[in-house]
C-alpha cells in the first residue's frame, strides 16, 4: 500500500455519484470520468461500490507492463499514471490486462484514460476529487493510519485473488473487521484464453491476469 | 446592478476554530484550494478565480467556490472547506455550475395574449407594462384578492421577504403562498405548536456527539447526501442508528434497526414507542415535570398504542417497537431528525408531534447530541418560510392574525394596518380557488406546480381558468410554458443573498458572474411592477444588500430575529444561526438549553396525537400504497437538473420500484392506476420495497408524473398535500410512456448533448441512477 492513498468502503458507499461527477471536474480529463460506480446487488438491495484505480504494485501495474508503447509511467510514490499522450497508440492492450477493469479507451482519440490520483491536485497539497467530494467518506484518502484514528477498529485489505493470481495493491480496500487474514476476491478466475481451456490455473497468470474490460 | 468588477468584491472568508471533536471525519486534514495563491491555483487558466459560495440546491447548504474565468464567466466548481460540508458535495452540487451559461437560460421576456398563440420575445419594457395592465384590470373588474402570488423556497431570503411585501404592499392582495407549502408546512406547524418556534433544535454537528439517531421519513443518502458523513461520524463513535422508511434506503441498508413500515402509519408507531418507554419506565420524569404541559393526556392517549396494535397498523414485528424504545429511551443522548417522509400526510403535523412527544418524554432536547430536528428540503427550505411569503404569516415569522404584529409591520412598511390584507389560502387551495374562479390571475416566482403540486389534473385545469399568468424563471418550466408572460431571471451564482440551511444556519451566497444580457434578478423586475402599480417608493431596493437591511428591522424583536445577522459577519463567520437579536450576538444554533422553549411558560407542549387513515381509502379496485420522492441526481421538479448532461445520464427518467412478489421482470411496462389517472412505467424490482408499495420518483412533467398519479388531499392544519401514501394498483402494460424534452422557447431546442438519453425505456439499476457502464 501507498503512503498516502485511497481508501475505498463499499459499506458506506451511498451510490450517490458523487465521485463521478467530481472526477468529471478535473482538467486534464473534463467531462470524462474515471470512477466505475456499480450496483452489485440489482434486484435485491440499493447497495453500491466504486471502483478507481487500484495502482498495482505486485506484480507492479499489470497496464504498464503489457503496454507496447511504454506509455504508463510509475512514479516512485507508487502511482501509476495514465498513458502519456504522446505515446499512447490506443491499443486496448492494458483495458485487457487489468483484473480491476479500470482503465477506458477514448476510441476516437485513440488515448488510454485512467485515475492518477490527481496529480495535479496532489501535487499542489490538495486531495483526489473524489474522496474530497464523496459524502460518506466510502472513498478516503490519507495514510493507514489517519484512517485507523477516524476509524477505530477498521479492517484494510490491499490483498487482491483471481482465480490463483493475487495481487497487491496501492489502493486499500475496507473490508468485515472479522474476515481475518485472507485476500479479497477479486473476481472470477482465468477459464479460457483464446478459446483455450486454463481452468483457472495459475499458468495462465503472468502477465494475462483475468478481468473485465472497460 | 453592479460591474464586473464588483462581483469579485467578496472577502475572504476567515478561518473560523473549530473543536475538531465536533467536526465530520474524513476530511479534516484536507487543504482548501482557496487558500493557495492564485499564480498557484491551475497555472494553465489565467486569472481564475474561486469565488466562495453556496450550492444553490438542498437544504444542507454546502459551500462550493464556483470557477470564474478571465472573461467572468462561471466554468466549473471546486470543493470548499467550509464546516457545514467539510468538502463534500453531491452530484446535483457538482453540477449545478453548469445551469448558469447553460444554452437553455431564457434570456428574453416572452410574451402571449392568449394560450393559443406561441411565445414571443419581447422587450422588458412591454412585459412589465403588459403585466401591469393586467394586474390592474383584473383587480378593477374581480377585486384586489382576485390576483394571486406564488413564491418559492429556492429563492434568497430577500426576495421571499420581497415576494411577501410585493403581494400584500403593491398588489394589495391576501392570495400569497409558496411552495415550501409542499414541503415544510408540516413540521413548521409542529415546532411552533410544540417549541413555539419553528427550526430544528439542533446544528448538524451535534450528530456526532449523539449515542441513538432515529431518522424518520428521510432518505438522508440521496435528498441530502452530504449530510451522511454526520451519520457515519456518529456511527463510527459507536451510536446506534434507526432508520424509519417503508423503502431500504442507501441509509437504511447498514442501519442497526430498519422500521419498515407502511406509509402513512408513522404517528402509530411513535406512540406505540412511546407507549413502550412508559412502561419499560425509561420517561425522564424529571425533565417532563419541569419542563413539559399536557404530560397527563398524551400518557392516556399511548395507553392504547400497544406494539401489537402498532404492529397491525404498520405492518411491522411488535419486537422492533420495543427494541427501538429500548434503544432511543435507553441511550444517554438521542436524536431524532425526520423529513418529508412523516411530513407529506394529512396528519403531517401529528406525525411531527409523535416524535417531538417522544424526545421530550426522553429528555432528549437541548443538549450536544440530544435533540430533534427537521431537515428541510429545499435550499432555503427554512429561510423561505420566515418572512412572510406564507399566506399567515409577516416578516420576522410573524403571524398576520396579531393585531400587534400587523400595527408594527404596517408602520414599519408606511401603510395603514386596514389596507394590510388578512391570511389568505395555502398554495393547493389557491389552485382550487382558480378553478372556481376566485382567482383570476397570478404572478408565480421561482415554483413549478405542473410538476411538483398533486393531483395534475387539477392543477392544470386552475392554471387555464387564469385569464393572466407571468412566471420568473430562468429555464422555461412546464409551469411557465403555460403562462402568459416570462420574465427572464438570475440563477443563484448572478446575485448576492442569504439562505438559512436546515440547521437554521444563515449562509451568505456571493456573486460570481454578470448575468447574461437580457436577464434581470426577482429583485429587480418586483421592483419595476411595484413602481409602474404606484408603490415604488416603498420598493426602492438598488439590490439584494438594502432589501436585507430591511429584512434584518423587520424582523427585530421577533422570534426569527435576523437583526444581528449582516453579510459582513456571514463572511467573517461563515454563518449564523438564528435569533441573533444584536450585532455582537454570536447566533443561537442550539436551542432549548435547560429545557427552554419559546412558549411564554418556556416549556414544551406536549399534543396528543392519534392516528388515523390516509385520505385515499383501499379497497379492492385499489389496494396497494403508492408513495413518492426523489432520486440523488434530481432536485424538485426538475426544471434545473433534467437540463444537465450528467444528472440525465445518471438518472434519465422514473420508474416504478415493485417487489418481486408481483410477477414482474425489470424493464417492463408497468401501469400504475390511481383514481386520479394512470401511467406507464419501467418497473425497477426490488425487495427494498415493502411488497403492499410502490415507489414512483417525482421530478418529471406529465406523463411520466408521479404527481398526476397522487392524491391533493391536505392536512388540516399545515395544509400540506398527502404526497407519500395513495391508493393505487399496477397492472401489465404494452409501452412505458416517454419522457418529454424540457420546455425551450419556439425555435430553441433543449440542449441535444444533455438529453441524450432522456428517451431511454429502461429503469437504472437502482434508486440512485445507473451503473457507469450501463449509459447510451
Amino acid at each position: 500500500m501507498m503512503g498516502r492513498t485511497l481508501f475505498i468502503d463499499p459499506g458506506r458507499c451511498i451510490g450517490c455519484q458523487a465521485c463521478v461527477s467530481g472526477c468529471r471536474e478535473c482538467d486534464s480529463h473534463r467531462g470524462k470520468s474515471m470512477i466505475h460506480l456499480d450496483y452489485p446487488d440489482e434486484g435485491h438491495s440499493v447497495a453500491s461500490l466504486p471502483t478507481v484505480c487500484m495502482h498495482c504494485e505486485d506484480p507492479v501495474a499489470p497496464c504498464a507492463e503489457v503496454c507496447p508503447a511504454d506509455a504508463i509511467l510509475i512514479s516512485p510514490d507508487g502511482v501509476v499514471h495514465e498513458a502519456d499522450p504522446t505515446r499512447c497508440i490506443g491499443c486496448s492492450n492494458c483495458v485487457n490486462a487489468c483484473p480491476f477493469g479500470v482503465p477506458k479507451i477514448d476510441l476516437e482519440a485513440k488515448l488510454q484514460l485512467k485515475c492518477n490520483l490527481c496529480y495535479d491536485r496532489t501535487e499542489l497539497g490538495l486531495a483526489p476529487m473524489c474522496a474530497t467530494v464523496c459524502p460518506t467518506g466510502a472513498l478516503f484518502y490519507g495514510t493507514l493510519e489517519e484512517l485507523q484514528a477516524e476509524r477505530p477498529g477498521v479492517s484494510v485489505s490491499s490483498w487482491f485473488e483471481f482465480g490463483d493470481t493475487s495481487i497487491s495493491t496501492g489502493v486499500g480496500m475496507i473490508v468485515p473487521w472479522d474476515r481475518g487474514e485472507r485476500p479479497v476476491p477479486g473476481g472470477l478466475p482465468l477459464v479460457a484464453i483464446n478459446g483455450r481451456d486454463v481452468g483457472g490455473s495459475s499458468a495462465a497468470s503472468g502477465g494475462l491476469p483475468g478481468g473485465g474490460a472497460a | 446592478m453592479t460591474g464586473v468588477d464588483a462581483a469579485f468584491n467578496w472577502t475572504v472568508p476567515q478561518d473560523v476554530p473549530l473543536d475538531p471533536s465536533v467536526a465530520p471525519p474524513g476530511t479534516r486534514n484536507f487543504r482548501d484550494a482557496g487558500g493557495l495563491p492564485a499564480d498557484r491555483w491551475r497555472a494553465d487558466q489565467t486569472k481564475q478565480t474561486l469565488v466562495p459560495t453556496h450550492c444553490c440546491f438542498c437544504g444542507v447548504q454546502c459551500g462550493m467556490y464556483l470557477r470564474v474565468d478571465e472573461h467572468g464567466k462561471v466554468f466549473g466548481v471546486e470543493p470548499r472547506n467550509h464546516d457545514i460540508n467539510r468538502s463534500r458535495l453531491c452530484p446535483k452540487g457538482l453540477n449545478a455550475y453548469q445551469q448558469v451559461n447553460h444554452p437553455d437560460r431564457l434570456t428574453a421576456p416572452l410574451i402571449r395574449r392568449s394560450r393559443d398563440e406561441e411565445f414571443r420575445e419581447a422587450s422588458w419594457e412591454e412585459a412589465l407594462d403588459f403585466t401591469v395592465a393586467e394586474i390592474r384590470r383584473i383587480q378593477a373588474e374581480y377585486g384586489r384578492d382576485a390576483f394571486g402570488m406564488l413564491g418559492g423556497a429556492s429563492l434568497f431570503s430577500e426576495k421571499t421577504y420581497l415576494v411577501g411585501k410585493f403581494a400584500r404592499v403593491a398588489l394589495k392582495t391576501r392570495h400569497v403562498d409558496y411552495n415550501g407549502r409542499l414541503c415544510m408546512v408540516s413540521a413548521a406547524g409542529a415546532n411552533k405548536l410544540a417549541f413555539g418556534i419553528d427550526r430544528a433544535g439542533n446544528p448538524f454537528r451535534d450528530i456526532l456527539q449523539t449515542d441513538c439517531l432515529l431518522i424518520a421519513g428521510s432518505n438522508v443518502g440521496e435528498c441530502f447526501p452530504v449530510m451522511t458523513q454526520y451519520l457515519w461520524g456518529a456511527r463510527d463513535r459507536g451510536a446506534t442508528l434507526v432508520v424509519v422508511d417503508p423503502r431500504e434506503t442507501a441509509i437504511a441498508r447498514t442501519a442497526d434497526v430498519h422500521v419498515a413500515l407502511r406509509s402513512g402509519t408513522d404517528s402509530a408507531f411513535f406512540n406505540a414507542v412511546l407507549h413502550m418507554v412508559i412502561k419499560e419506565g425509561l420517561v425522564d420524569e424529571e425533565f417532563v415535570a419541569a419542563h413539559t404541559t399536557g404530560w397527563e393526556e398524551v400518557q392516556a392517549t399511548v395507553a392504547s398504542y400497544t406494539p401489537e396494535r402498532a404492529a397491525e397498523i404498520c405492518g411491522i414485528p411488535a419486537e422492533q417497537v420495543v427494541q427501538v424504545a429500548r434503544m432511543f429511551g435507553g441511550a444517554e443522548k438521542a436524536m431524532a431528525w425526520h423529513a418529508r417522509g412523516i411530513e407529506h400526510h394529512t396528519q403531517g403535523v401529528e406525525n411531527c408531534l409523535s416524535v417531538i412527544n417522544l424526545c421530550a418524554a426522553t429528555g432528549q432536547l437541548g443538549r450536544p447530541g440530544a435533540g430533534y430536528g427537521t431537515i428541510t428540503g429545499q435550499g432555503n427550505g427554512q429561510g423561505g418560510r420566515e418572512h412572510g411569503q406564507k399566506s399567515d404569516m409577516l416578516p420576522g415569522g410573524r403571524s398576520i392574525a396579531d393585531p400587534a404584529a400587523r400595527a408594527f409591520i404596517s408602520e414599519f412598511w408606511g401603510i395603514q394596518e386596514s389596507e394590510l390584507p388578512q391570511a389568505g389560502t395555502s398554495m393547493m387551495e389557491m389552485v382550487w380557488q382558480m378553478q372556481r374562479e376566485e382567482i383570476r390571475g397570478l404572478l408565480g416566482v421561482c415554483n413549478n406546480p405542473f410538476v411538483s403540486l398533486p393531483h395534475y389534473a387539477t392543477v392544470k385545469d386552475g392554471y387555464d381558468r387564469l385569464q393572466f399568468h407571468a412566471q420568473f424563471d430562468f429555464f422555461l418550466s412546464e409551469t411557465a410554458a403555460n403562462a402568459h408572460v416570462v420574465f427572464p431571471v438570475t440563477t443563484w451564482a448572478e446575485d448576492e443573498g442569504v439562505m438559512a440551511n436546515a440547521e437554521a444556519r444563515v449562509v451568505k451566497h456571493n456573486k460570481a458572474q454578470e448575468p447574461p444580457p437580457g436577464v434581470r434578478t426577482d429583485t429587480w423586475v418586483m421592483c419595476e411592477l411595484a413602481k409602474r402599480l404606484g408603490e415604488g417608493d416603498k420598493f426602492a431596493f438598488p439590490g439584494a444588500r438594502e432589501v436585507f437591511d430591511e429584512l434584518r428591522a423587520a424582523s427585530r424583536g421577533s422570534v426569527n430575529d435576523y437583526y444581528g445577522i449582516t453579510y459582513e459577519r456571514l463572511d467573517q463567520t461563515g454563518g449564523i444561526a438564528w435569533p441573533c437579536p444584536e450585532l455582537d450576538h454570536p447566533g443561537t444554533p442550539r436551542l432549548f438549553e435547560g429545557g427552554k422553549t419559546y412558549h411564554a411558560d418556556g416549556k414544551v407542549h406536549l399534543q396528543v396525537v392519534e392516528w388515523h387513515p390516509p385520505a385515499d381509502a383501499f379497497d379492492e379496485a385499489y389496494p396497494m400504497r403508492l408513495t413518492t420522492g426523489r432520486t440523488v441526481a434530481h432536485y424538485l421538479s426538475g426544471n434545473q437538473t433534467r437540463r444537465l448532461g450528467a444528472l440525465v445520464e445518471q438518472t434519465p427518467r422514473p420508474w416504478v420500484e415493485v417487489h418481486p412478489s408481483h410477477g414482474f421482470r425489470t424493464g417492463d411496462p408497468v401501469r400504475v392506476v390511481t383514481r386520479r389517472g394512470s401511467e406507464v412505467f419501467p418497473a425497477l424490482v426490488t425487495e427494498a420495497i415493502r411488497p403492499d408499495h410502490v415507489f414512483v420518483p417525482y421530478h418529471w412533467p406529465v406523463p411520466t408524473a408521479a404527481n398526476a398519479l397522487t392524491i391533493d388531499a391536505l392536512d388540516p392544519r399545515s395544509k400540506i398535500p398527502e404526497y407519500k401514501v395513495c391508493a393505487c394498483r399496477i397492472e401489465r402494460a404494452q409501452h412505458v410512456d416517454e419522457v418529454p424534452a424540457p420546455p425551450t422557447p419556439p425555435g430553441r431546442p433543449a440542449y441535444p448533448e444533455a438529453q441524450a438519453s432522456r428517451t431511454t425505456t429502461r429503469p437504472p439499476s437502482s434508486p440512485q441512477g445507473r451503473g457507469t457502464g450501463e449509459g447510451s
